[in-house]
């Protein structure tokens, strides 16, 4: 942005002559524009992808700094999609939890048809503290569920939080897991013991 | 031609065999490697500079001509510094083009060429070489040690610079991600992978956008960043845009505009 204040206020002296006070815009219907000849060879069945929803859109303009009025619209409308599962404990096996949080397959045009998406957890947060390949996007998770005394409340809320973080933080960067059917229920439910069970290398000391 | 694979073969050998434990390690081998393979006589890029100096000059297509005429912007045929003030606005096209869009229309209109082979072999893959990735190394390498800058006057180029922005920003797909999800904070990695924060000028996008096309270690091809941003956006768990397309020109008049300055060094090496 500074960047571009000190070009417009520098006299252009270029042949297209131009007033220096024309700033650098597009509106919202030209994006869309440039999007939609981006993606005009896309499967109809991607298609969906490429335009965005409500929150999506917000979050977008806002640079996931919302108002506090947009926020808790964000929040209200997200939450309303959580599917909570119907019996009270929501940890499943750690194990395949742990298998989970590993694979960074499926949802990419280049997987095979069928491939069954990973949650690639590891892919933005550290976990399991002997588990040295863990990017930084995300905080850390490691002794997740020993930080929370392996509360029940805490572990639903953190099935909540995967199934749709947005219904707990707007503009979230983190996938809508549930919502966007990514992971099933069982999926989620084996992640929330990965970090939730007492045995669980993500809360080894 | 062939004595520099030989060079080549056994530094690929030791760089990915540095690959596989810890990244923190292999990245400091690749930075050492890296000095080494910059050097002409040992990128195997260098093989698709040659082949791109060929393409040039062949004449092919209806009007059985070279693409010798073409001009990239310094003028019909200049080549040199040309790449390193692209993208740009292209008057007799009425368009902000990058490289390859440049190459296609020439192709096109001076030529006579049907480019649906060429779109076919965009990105080459073993045994099938990309006439495009071959040109864009060769005349990229025409514009070595020249600084990074695209021009943002005409209105159109700062339109595709605020297209470019608000793409870079823009969340979709089912993950929800933006480019600025993986590319808007210093310092983040994926796995192991260092993410070059793109959202504004700074050395670090210069590092980046002086440094495209590449050699890709992991693909054994040249790549041009119309590929890279095909990759991205696989990332992303979007649909593959389109070759050529509008979106990724104004991306890379974005990219370009926050590494203005760089010092050109293409084709390099990169993982
Ligand atoms: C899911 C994460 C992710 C998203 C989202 C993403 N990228 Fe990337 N990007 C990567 C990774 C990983 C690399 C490779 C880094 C490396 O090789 O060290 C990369 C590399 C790049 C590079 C080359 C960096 C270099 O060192 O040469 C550019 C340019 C780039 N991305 C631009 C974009 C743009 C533009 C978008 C949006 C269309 C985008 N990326 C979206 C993960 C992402």
């Amino acid at each position: 942005m500074i960047f571009l204040a000190a070009l417009l206020a520098a006299p252009i002296a270029s042949a297209q002559t131009i007033s220096p006070a024309d700033p650098a815009t597009a509106s919202p219907a030209r994006v869309d524009a440039a999007i939609a000849a981006t993606f005009a060879g896309a499967a109809v069945a991607w298609m969906p992808r490429v335009t965005q929803d409500e929150t999506q859109r917000l979050c977008s303009l806002r640079r996931n700094e919302p108002t506090q009025a947009e926020a808790d619209s964000i929040v209200a409308r997200e939450s309303a999609t959580l599917v909570m599962p119907a019996e009270t404990t929501v940890l499943g096996n750690w194990r395949n939890g742990e298998k989970i949080a590993q694979n960074g397959q499926g949802g990419q045009f280049s997987d095979a048809p069928g491939t069954v998406s990973g949650g690639n957890c590891y892919a933005c947060h550290q976990m399991a503290p002997a588990e040295i390949s863990y990017g930084t996007l995300g905080p850390t998770l490691a002794g997740y569920g020993r930080l929370h005394d392996f509360k029940p409340e805490a572990a639903r809320a953190a099935y909540a939080k995967v199934y749709n973080p947005q219904s707990a933080f707007a503009c979230s960067s983190m996938p809508r897991f549930g919502h966007n059917k990514i992971l099933t229920e069982q999926q989620i439910k084996d992640i929330v013991a990965y970090l939730f069970a007492p045995d669980s290398p993500v809360n080894a000391p | 031609m062939r004595h520099l694979l030989l060079i080549a073969m056994p530094l690929f050998a030791l760089l990915l065999g540095a690959a596989a434990p810890a990244m923190e390690d292999s990245e400091k081998e690749i930075e050492r490697y890296r000095a080494m393979i910059d050097d002409p006589m040992a990128n195997p890029g260098y093989l698709a500079v040659d082949r791109g100096e060929q393409i040039w000059s062949l004449s092919r297509g209806t009007k059985s001509a070279t693409l010798e005429a073409c001009d990239l912007g310094q003028g019909p045929g200049v080549l040199d510094g040309a790449y390193a003030r692209m993208p740009r606005y292209f008057a007799d096209a009425d368009q902000v083009m990058d490289l390859e869009q440049r190459l296609a229309y020439c192709m096109r209109s001076l030529q006579g060429l049907d480019l649906k082979d060429i779109v076919a072999r965009r990105f080459g893959s073993p045994g099938k070489t990309s006439d495009m990735e071959d040109l864009v190394a060769f005349i990229s390498n025409k514009s070595q040690g020249h600084k990074l800058a695209a021009p943002l006057a005409h209105p159109k180029e700062r339109e595709m610079y605020a297209i470019g922005e608000a793409m870079f920003y823009r969340r979709s797909a089912i993950n929800d991600f933006a480019c600025a999800t993986c590319h808007g904070e210093d310092g983040r990695r994926i796995r192991l992978q260092a993410l070059p924060n793109l959202t504004r000028p700074s050395l670090q996008v210069q590092q980046v956008m002086g440094t495209w096309p590449a050699y890709r270690v992991s693909q054994s091809q040249t790549r041009t960043m119309q590929h890279r941003l095909w990759d991205c956006y696989r990332q992303m768990r979007m649909p593959p845009p389109d070759y050529l397309s509008e979106g990724l020109t104004a991306l890379s008049v974005f990219l370009a505009h926050n590494g203005e300055g760089a010092t050109i060094n293409a084709p390099s090496i990169k993982r």
